[in-house]
């Protein structure tokens, strides 16, 4: 039969950002959600555990792990909080993976050593307030002139592209006419303080309060010819890529709010109690928390299934919309159920369950909507 | 380049409920996770902070039951270099002499120890005589409870902290050291870490091994046994003072009647 234990060292990996969670992360999070403040020591603790580098090799600071060991890391980092774990998601997945994956030897060496430190953080410019899944509509353009590329144009909700340690992002572009009358769409890397380049004011959210998202604009930004990243006119097919791993990983950090509700509620089903009993004692909290247990369960297998194929070099695109589609969806439900369970302070931003109500939302819009997912998922069935 | 020793312990997880057996008293090891022993995890990344700023070895030693792998790993993925694991079924209910025992008999299988590091005393025995009685059996100095810790050439040199101050230590190597809370902040294991340690060397070393014989340490030998052990009472509900104008003098005079003020 098929083995679903994950290994030693994944679980010894597991455990470590399990206890970083609940002993670092916990005890003061609530604090910086409240403030929208962005957590730069639990970041640089972060970095310093090396969970920045983990799936990149070890020659560029890396940890020679794989996109799996990213996934548990994910996943136990949101069972306590979402923001710092998006921040990990977005500092691996879309900031240092494209220069790792599509980078010249130059750019990798360049940026990816300060990237898995932690000491740094890069950000992957795609959406704009025009088109969000609908990437193909970039309005974004960016000129050759002699050996610069002149960019103009701008970007919305862009994580971790205003911190203090932000190097870089990465911004895709109109940078011509492909055959057939497509944009030809390229990717380029812009270091953060690039005259022309401008970083928004930080957007209001309803969740991932302690992230850091920002709209970026630019004006005749000029950034050297060779900041093209991999090939030009690829950069829809690069970041298409990039996105399907992204959704493993999207849904590896959905799976940890799922549990966290899971895990709140059951000590709370012990403590609090309700004519004369816990209120665990009850049916209706009982079968609430079963059914919670059971889509985290069921959400789990689904993203391991796409990350084992992904490990195997498969193609693994609909089971990683597959996965997406199920975790987020894990998420929102069990965050709704967590908050009904913990009634009036379900609603208190003081308790973490309020917490994974507001941060559950997003899960199923970031990194395509769950509407996206089932339009991929339909298409691979060849409809 | 001290060559180092740091003792560790697999202890039940804090976190979660901790109890002794219900025959010889002894720890229920299955009741609880297990977990290395935190004040250990001290012991070892100032093992390896000394290591980092002058080179050397670090050998993490445990003496514990098979399932004690599990904190030796741990002590390895932070970055001790190897390990050796005193396992044998005699040893249950060993006490802290005979552990100490046990312990220096290990030390002296290995080769040229300059500097033993140990936790204070331990979250689930809390006895806090092992180290003390280490050094006695080894002919080293003591250098119990640092809170800083120097080691200069030849030399070491400790804080230690007492509740009337901090008591200046020093003292030539080898020697065997304790540490406190406040010594450092461990790191966490990275995932570097976590691969290397499963290649690093443990040696699994009997009571035979050592030199010793069985009947020497364990239950039936000790100089001390647990004969009993009850729960703390639950904690009592705290008591209302209701204000009606004097409510400031009903507080001050309930802390006068507990001495607290």
């Amino acid at each position: 039969m098929i083995d679903l234990s994950i290994g030693e060292e994944y679980e010894a990996l597991r455990k470590t950002v399990e206890e970083f969670a609940r002993e670092e992360v916990a005890p003061v999070i609530g604090g910086f959600y409240e403030r929208e403040e962005f957590p730069y020591d639990l970041i640089a603790k972060m970095g310093r555990m090396g969970l920045f580098g983990l799936p990149i090799s070890e020659e560029y600071g890396g940890m020679g792990g794989d996109y799996f060991a990213l996934c548990l890391a994910l996943e136990e980092l949101a069972r306590v909080d979402s923001s710092v774990a998006i921040t990990l998601e977005a500092g691996v997945s879309l900031g240092a993976m494209p220069v790792y994956r599509f980078g010249s030897a130059s750019q990798k060496e360049t940026w990816l050593p300060a990237l898995c430190r932690g000491d740094r953080l890069a950000a992957f410019g795609l959406t704009e307030p025009g088109g969000g899944s609908d990437a193909g509509a970039t309005k974004t353009t960016a000129r050759l002139e002699g050996d610069a590329w002149v960019i103009n144009g701008s970007k919305s909700f862009i994580t971790n592209s205003g911190t203090d340690i932000t190097s870089m992002v990465t911004v895709t572009a109109v940078t011509g006419q492909a055959e057939g009358g497509r944009k030809e769409i390229s990717a380029i890397i812009v270091p953060s303080g690039t005259p022309g380049f401008g970083v928004e004011k930080k957007y209001s959210k309803v969740g991932w309060n302690a992230s850091d998202t920002h709209g970026l604009s630019f004006s005749d930004c000029r950034v050297p010819e060779g900041n093209l990243l991999g090939e030009r006119g690829r950069g829809y097919a690069q970041f298409l890529s990039i996105l399907d791993e992204g959704r493993v990983a999207i849904a590896a950090l959905s799976v940890g709010l799922a549990q966290g509700c899971v895990d709140e509620s059951l000590r709370y089903a012990h403590e609090r109690e309700a004519f004369g009993h816990n209120i665990g004692h009850y049916q209706a909290i009982q079968f609430k928390i079963a059914e919670m247990e059971t889509r985290t369960h069921t959400a789990r297998l689904s993203y391991y299934a796409a990350a084992a194929k992904m490990l195997r070099g498969e193609p693994f695109k609909k089971e990683a919309a597959i996965a997406k589609l199920v975790c987020s969806e894990a998420a929102m439900d069990n965050a709704r159920d967590a908050t009904q369970i913990f009634g009036g302070y379900g609603f208190m931003n003081e308790y973490p369950v309020g917490r994974f109500y507001r941060d559950a939302k997003i899960l199923e819009i970031g990194e395509g909507t769950s509407e996206v997912q089932k339009m991929l998922i339909a298409r691979h069935l060849g409809l | 380049m001290p060559n180092i020793v740091v003792l560790v312990k697999q202890v039940p997880d804090t976190y979660s409920e901790r109890k002794l057996s219900d025959g010889d008293k002894t720890l229920d090891r299955d009741s609880a996770d297990a977990v290395l022993d935190e004040i250990n995890e001290r012991a070892v990344e100032e093992a390896l902070l000394i290591k980092e700023a002058s080179e050397g070895e670090v050998t993490v030693l445990s003496v514990g039951p098979d399932r004690a792998t599990e904190a030796i790993r741990k002590a390895l993925s932070m970055g001790a270099d190897k390990a050796i694991h005193v396992s044998d079924a005699a040893l249950h209910g060993a006490d802290v002499i005979q552990t100490a025992k046990v312990l220096a008999a290990a030390i002296g299988k290995v080769d040229g120890v300059d500097l033993v590091i140990a936790g204070n005393e331990s979250t689930d025995g809390v006895a806090g005589a092992v180290p003390a009685i280490l050094a006695e059996l080894l002919g080293y100095p003591q250098l119990t409870h640092a809170r800083k810790v120097t080691v200069e050439g030849s030399a070491i040199k400790v804080e230690r902290e007492t509740s009337d101050g901090i008591t200046h230590l020093e003292a030539n190597l080898p020697a065997v050291v304790s540490v406190g809370e406040k010594i450092n902040e461990p790191r966490y294991p990275s995932f570097k870490g976590i691969m290397a340690a499963k290649k690093k060397p443990v040696e699994t070393l009997t009571v035979a091994d050592l030199g010793l014989s069985a009947d020497e340490v364990g239950l039936a030998s000790a100089w001390t046994q647990v004969l009993e052990a009850s729960p703390k009472p639950p904690r009592q509900a705290g008591q209302k003072v209701a204000d009606e104008g004097d409510g400031g003098v009903k507080v001050a005079e309930y802390l006068v009647s507990q001495k607290l003020i």
